[in-house]
């Protein structure tokens, strides 16, 4: 991996970093690839136990979207933490 | 004066029934001993200004007669564990001034069970780290050896208890946060069955891997607090009930030894000695010792360093510098994102980030998430199968004892390295022990006991007999 691909994945993943670390992080991403790599051939070879079903546990678990609690109950507390506010509403920059 | 040093959970609670001690007194002696020793160790940062007006409340109860299973004891919890009033930075820049909205479910079950919390404990930033050293407020020492790592990333909370600063901490297991740690730190630490305790309130890592468990001095203590923590809540849809896993409940008394996977590259003698010691203890207690083939164990912690940057790139998406956290502005909108991140997060965290990008980018997918999702089942069916024959899987809980400061921060992988024994369990979901087994120049070692799912209660069984506390 070089570090202009290290750099558009920082960019994606929406987190500012500088040439240097790209430089740094494409060789560490390298040697971790290697590593991580082995598995690769893990999930191709067939194997029996692949096979096998056993899902409990893995279900996914919903609920009735019903029983909201008292509307602003908790705004005060939730803006409280947020870094810019305008009364009841949190501040971003303009989009368009 | 109280040694704590000296005192389990189980002995202060019957010292605080027969009346020897008070909880105020207790606790008192706890913000003493941070006072007097975490200067030099740092593994609180914060003690909360309310743990005596809580001890208080617990004296009240003892008075009334009231007996609950914590009731006036002094614990810490880890950074990433909700306190409602009470900063909860994760360890990092970006939630320096965060204060928590609400109270974690696990802390909430604390404190229904009496506990006094005595404050946050250090830990590697958002939990990605196995010394403390990525902490964005600098690292814990080990109380065996101020020049070594805690282990990590719940460094700070095996810190306080190992120090005798709080009779029991929590912290969080991703890839072996709480084992590691224990075992550098000559304590006993556990991670219960994936699912078993709500993450409801645990600032998120790897979602599929995160538990919450305890640090103590003792298995009859870990296994309390489990107690206290376990059961289904509605506001952690992951979470499991006690019957979930079928099983016959059977205790064969019948250990598993994966050599190959224990006798690997990269293993200081002392372990494998250490771990034939302690195989030889379990033979006198009367255990059954065998042989295991497990051959795609090894293959964990290459499951694990695909799936938790994964899970990490998708979790940590939410600190945007907008609702919460850090904001550093730009020139515009999209530009506060890339500031607020580049800044707030550390190095560790950019790197996991960014990695996570890459193997759920567009082409690259199956290839990385696809086949490490099937290395995954493998590995569980295989331990699964394994655990009809043998109650427990033993291996040493970490590669080497304590390393020294800066050795490993300069090569993530040989960091990663430290994680080889206790991965598994995460990527199984597995409950796992780890207890104290001895030492190698006065530096702490530690065995792991890894059982079935659901069967924590083999566990505590064998780690009882192995300490003598039966």
């Amino acid at each position: 991996m070089d570090s202009a691909e290290v750099l558009k994945l920082a960019k994606l993943a929406r987190i500012e970093i500088s040439a240097e670390e790209a430089e740094s992080l494409s060789h560490e991403f390298d040697a971790i690839l290697n590593y991580v790599s082995e598995v690769k051939a893990v999930a191709t070879s067939p194997n029996p136990l692949l096979a096998k079903e056993r899902a409990k546990g893995e279900v996914n678990i919903m609920r009735e979207d019903a029983n909201p609690h008292e509307s602003g109950i908790y705004t005060e507390r939730l803006l409280n933490q947020a870094p810019q506010r305008d009364g009841s509403y949190i501040k971003v920059k303009k989009i368009l | 004066m109280i040694d704590l040093s000296k005192l389990t959970i189980q002995s202060a609670r019957e010292a605080l029934k027969k009346g020897e001690f008070t909880s105020r007194e207790l606790t008192q002696a706890s913000l003493d001993a941070i006072k007097e020793k975490d200067g030099g160790i740092h593994a609180f940062l914060d003690v909360f200004k309310g743990a005596l007006a809580q001890a208080d409340e617990a004296d009240k109860k003892i008075a009334e007669g009231i007996d609950l299973p914590l009731l006036g004891i002094p614990l810490a919890l880890k950074d990433n564990i909700l306190v409602e009033g009470e900063k909860a930075s994760a360890g990092s820049k970006i939630l320096r001034d965060f204060v928590a909205p609400y109270s974690a479910t696990a802390t909430q079950k604390l404190r229904d069970a009496g506990a006094v919390i005595l404050g946050h404990t250090n830990c590697d930033e958002f939990a990605m780290g196995s010394s403390t050293e990525n902490s964005a407020y600098g690292p814990t020492k080990n109380p065996r050896d101020l020049s070594r790592v805690p282990g990590g990333s719940s460094g700070g909370s095996a810190a306080a208890v190992s120090a005798g600063m709080a009779l029991g901490a929590l912290g969080s297991d991703t890839g072996g946060s709480i084992r590691q740690p224990a075992a550098f730190t000559g304590v006993v630490g556990f991670k219960p069955t994936y699912g078993r305790v709500s993450r409801s309130g645990l600032i998120a890592m790897a979602s599929s891997l995160d538990q919450i468990g305890p640090f103590t001095k003792s298995v009859s203590d870990a296994e309390t607090i489990y107690e206290v923590l376990k059961g289904t809540d509605e506001m952690d849809s992951t979470t499991i009930a006690e019957d979930t896993y079928e099983s016959d409940k059977s205790f064969k008394k019948v250990i598993g030894i994966p050599r190959s996977f224990v006798l690997g590259e990269g293993i200081d003698s002392e372990i494998k000695t250490n771990l034939e010691a302690s195989i030889q203890k379990f033979k006198d207690l009367g255990y059954e010792v065998r042989d295991v083939e497990l051959p795609h164990l090894k293959f964990a912690l290459a499951v694990y360093y695909i799936l938790m940057p994964a899970e990490v790139s998708s979790n940590l998406a939410r600190f945007d510098g907008v609702r919460y956290g850090l904001h550093v502005g730009g020139a515009n909108g999209i530009e506060d994102y890339f500031k607020t991140r580049g800044t707030g997060f550390g190095r560790e965290v950019r790197r996991r980030i960014i990695l996570g990008t890459y193997v759920l980018s567009s082409g690259y997918y199956d290839a990385y998430y696809g086949s490490a999702l099937s290395a995954k089942r493998l590995i569980t069916e295989e331990l699964r199968e394994a655990f009809k024959d043998v109650d427990f899987i033993l291996t040493p809980t970490t590669p080497t004892p304590a390393f020294k400061f800066g050795e490993k921060t300069a090569d993530p992988l040989s960091m990663y390295l430290a994680d080889i024994f206790t991965v598994p369990a995460n990527i199984s979901g597995c409950p796992s022990l780890s207890i104290p087994s001895g030492f190698v120049d006065d530096l702490p070692l530690g065995i792991c006991l890894t059982s079935d799912l659901g069967r924590e209660d083999v566990l505590f069984k064998a780690g009882k007999e192995f300490l003598g506390e039966l």
